[in-house]
């Protein structure tokens, strides 16, 4: 390029500046206490490390300014450590930078590309290696290797066949059934509609038998809540209308998005909130999704009571709970 | 010669008889690094990783990584007698009842985001200085590995506790798995040993988070610190530093005290971060049910884009011959991610393609010497950042009294609008700063002197700037676009036209610079 030729020149490297330290011994010696006292302080923090770990009882709280209650143990603990980590640093970088030599070295770069005859040697070699192992002219041997090689690396896809089970219909049903009692969660307390006052949220899953255990895995799909309306605030066709009991309507708490808590609900405009990604659902209208990511609306849980009085389910979940897959056909 | 002396004449002779190793130490022990602040970001990464890989094997010695149900008997009385996973006790008697427990998982954790941290901004130094030009494109591509491996096993780290913040973010990767069209239900069913949650998969990832994962960040990390060991580092430009030399300290002994110093520094701000600062109080957020949940439900910063991407995704969800393709979840979850990544770990190749440049280079750009690439990075930054707000909406809109719908919409079209504008922008400053440099370079700088001609005009005297930086403002060298002729000598069309044109845009798109002074220049003016 003509820029080549006519550029500014490099004037090379500036000429090195001594410092203090490299021309008055004295500047030198204080440099040397100043590296001393970093290197004290560094111990002193290992000090207050071993004091504070023995003699700094762990429920001791005391008041600092900004950091409010502080725990002393924990906040003496680790300002001995860094204290003693810290200092440590400083020494020795202060020891670099002041004492030890700071002219600047310069050493040359050689290019990463090998001589020319050494390429070709290489190229050869392999040539000569391929040739000899005979891969180009015996293809069934190429082929069978390739097969086996391939085949190999299937096993270890097999063997971590065991991890789990397969899926089957797991995703798609829960444990609601006809008749299934809602209870409480926490509390495993039967519910009837009028424990429930109007705007009340009640969070729900279907009774277990008493002392059974129930897998969190269960919980995952069964979570169902409940809200109670003015039946007049409906705005649901009539079988979805039917679903409801007196005002109150049952849906899974599971999102339909990626199956967090749907835990927000917003009683003025009886929309219910997921706090993951803020899709948000209409309650009175059978929780259709109003804005956010969320691509179905919950699913609806028909509920009425049983003969004692009791809120129980009307019939399963009639579409899978939880985050869409693949397998899912709605 | 003193005691001291001869006894570290005998080690290195015990050494060097058996391995040899004299000739290998003669040439490694005087190797010379360039002194930069922006050098140290990749240290400050290495420091952060050896100190999660200390403070980890800490934690290792209490945690329980299991899913079996306990009742809780620690000290922590607000949880008392709640039924929990034993992960989750074991974390709360870390932080309750082993001494310095706590400030270990503290450090741990602000280890990891610093690591993180410095990851991204080590990344951005090399990019935006073009460190990434041959021969270094093997370092770049385990960089970019190195960072994806990162946020993986952040995320792993963080859900360990099982507390109910992290079952949460749990819940989350199991969807985006189970979106997966095809194998989705079967590959979340084989990860979690059933249904979600189960009780398998806390064990599995506390074995890939502390065996799997770090034995792949020590192998790259060691190919990663062995390729700028061998290839030498990079310099800026400056007086007296070339292509061919490296101007710097010898590795002994102001580099090893300076780097040495420097890992103790790390690790003692660290230490103070775990002692002031609370990080992840597992405590207050109870354990994990998938029936609860916690409202600003945030994951680690380097999870925050992509959470952010997935709450702006608009619900599109296709169902057709009985079966479900989650376009909300694969979209920003999967796909967007993957052309992000994949379009990075391509990016020197791709450079050099648009350029035609096969040379070394060893020397770093000024960012505002290569505005194409600094704009492409300005670029990607402002979309991860309009995504990174948008991970935070619901805090931002409890925070500054907005709805989360505005703060949504704002996003969704940000995400367009701002990054080609900050492309834009980016560009045209770069440009001005260039021509900035070259004003510079002929009329010196200004004095703030007014001086008042014998004609009554009043001038400011500029002053000749230094030959020094007359040099680092001009050294760059301005590459002329590529020339791709659409026809061949013969008036042929040449195949791959369209692929060539495109090449040729993109070349010239590259090239744009305001010419640089050069000494004809100055000569010039000297004559007026």
């Amino acid at each position: 390029m003509s820029n080549e030729i006519e550029a500014i020149k490099d004037p090379g490297l500036p000429a090195h500046v001594h410092r203090r330290t490299d021309t008055d011994p004295k500047a030198a010696k204080q440099a040397e206490r100043q590296v001393a006292i970093l290197f004290l302080l560094s111990a002193l923090g290992t000090v207050l490390l071993i004091g504070s770990y023995i003699f700094i009882p762990q429920d001791l709280f005391i008041f600092l300014p900004i950091l409010g209650n502080t725990n002393a143990h924990q906040f003496f603990l680790g300002l001995g450590m860094a204290a003693s980590l810290f200092f440590i640093g400083m020494g020795a970088i202060h020891w670099a930078k002041t004492l030890m030599p700071d002219e600047e070295v310069v050493i040359q770069r050689h290019e990463f590309r090998s001589p020319e005859e050494d390429r070709e040697e290489f190229v050869k070699a392999a040539k000569d290696g391929a040739a000899a192992a005979g891969l180009g002219r015996r293809s069934l041997i190429k082929r069978t290797l390739g097969l086996a090689l391939g085949l190999a690396g299937l096993s270890p896809i097999i063997l971590l066949r065991d991890l789990g089970p397969l899926p089957g219909d797991e995703l798609s049903k829960t444990s609601w059934k006809a008749g299934t009692r809602l209870v409480t969660d926490p509390g495993d307390r039967p519910i009837r509609p009028e424990d429930l006052e109007v705007g009340a949220v009640a969070q729900t899953l279907p009774a277990i038998p008493a002392g059974a255990h129930r897998p969190l895995s269960d919980i995952g799909k069964d979570a169902v809540l409940l809200i109670r309306l003015r039946p007049e605030e409906f705005n649901l066709d009539a079988e979805r209308l039917s679903w409801t009991h007196e005002g109150i309507i049952a849906f899974s708490k599971i999102c339909s998005h990626m199956g967090c808590a749907v835990a927000l609900y917003e009683q003025q405009t009886k929309h219910l909130l997921c706090p993951c990604h803020q899709s948000t659902f209409d309650v009175t209208r059978a929780a259709k999704v109003i804005f956010g990511p969320a691509a179905r609306p919950l699913p609806q849980l028909a509920i009425t009571v049983d003969s004692e009085g009791y809120l129980v389910a009307k019939q399963p979940f009639t579409e899978p709970v939880g985050p869409s897959f693949w397998e899912r056909s709605s | 010669m003193t005691a001291r002396e001869r006894i570290a004449g005998n080690v290195a002779n015990y050494v060097d008889e058996r391995t040899g190793a004299a000739k290998w130490m003669k040439k490694n022990l005087t190797k010379v690094f360039p002194d930069h602040w922006s050098f140290l970001l990749g240290e400050i990464a290495l420091y952060s990783f050896i100190i999660l890989l200390l403070s980890g094997t800490f934690l290792t010695f209490w945690f329980d990584p299991s899913q079996r149900e306990v009742v809780y008997d620690g000290n922590y009385q607000p949880l008392a007698g709640l039924k929990m996973s034993a992960a989750y006790a074991s974390t709360l008697h870390i932080s309750f009842e082993v001494r310095g427990g706590l400030l270990m998982r503290q450090i741990h954790h602000w280890a990891a985001l610093i690591f993180m941290a410095a990851i991204v901004v080590h990344l951005m130094r090399v990019y935006f200085t073009g460190a990434f030009r041959k021969p270094r494109e093997f370092n770049w591509i385990i960089g970019v590995g190195l960072l994806t491996l990162g946020i993986v096993e952040g995320f792993l780290g963080y859900s360990l506790p099982d507390d109910l913040l992290s079952g949460t973010g749990i819940r989350i990767a199991e969807a985006i798995i189970q979106a997966l069209p095809v194998v989705g239900s079967y590959i979340a069913f084989f990860a979690f040993g059933g249904a979600f949650p189960g009780e398998a998969f806390i064990p599995r990832i506390y074995t890939v988070h502390v065996l799997l994962l770090p034995g792949a960040f020590l192998a790259l990390i060691t190919v990663h610190l062995m390729l700028v060991w061998y290839q030498k580092h990079t310099q800026y430009p400056g007086p007296g530093r070339t292509e061919k030399n490296v101007v710097g300290y010898p590795l002994l002994p102001v580099y090893m005290a300076k780097a040495g110093g420097f890992f103790f520094i790390v690790f003692g701000v660290t230490a103070f971060l775990g002692a002031v600062a609370s990080i992840n109080p597992i405590w207050l957020y109870g354990p994990y049910t998938p029936g609860q949940i916690s409202a600003g439900s945030q994951p680690d910063w380097y999870m925050g884009w992509l959470d952010g991407l997935v709450r702006m995704s608009p619900p599109i969800e296709t169902h057709a011959f009985g079966h479900t393709i989650s376009w909300n979840i694969l979209i920003p979850g999967l796909i967007v991610p993957g052309i992000l990544f994949t379009g990075m770990a391509l990016y020197p190749f791709i450079e050099s393609w648009i350029t035609g440049d096969k040379r070394e280079h060893h020397l770093l750009d000024r960012p505002r010497n290569a505005p194409n690439r600094t704009a492409l990075g300005v670029m990607s930054l402002t979309f991860m950042l309009v995504a990174l707000i948008n991970g935070g909406n619901d805090i931002i809109a409890t925070t500054f009294h907005l709805t989360i719908n505005q703060i949504m919409w704002f996003s969704r079209i940000s995400i367009f609008v701002l990054p080609p504008l900050a492309f834009v922008i980016t560009k045209r400053l770069c440009l001005s700063l260039q021509r900035a440099d070259r004003e510079l370079v002929l009329h010196g700088r200004e004095t703030g002197r007014l001086v008042m001609m014998p004609h009554g005009e009043f001038v400011e005297v500029h002053e000749p700037i230094s030959a020094e930086k007359a040099w680092l403002l001009t050294q760059h060298e301005q590459q002329p676009a590529l020339a791709l002729e659409e026809h061949d000598a013969s008036g042929v069309r040449r195949p791959k036209a369209l692929k060539n044109k495109l090449r040729a845009r993109m070349s010239k798109a590259h090239a744009v610079a305001v010419p640089k002074a050069t000494a004809e220049d100055l000569k010039e003016i000297e004559h007026h």
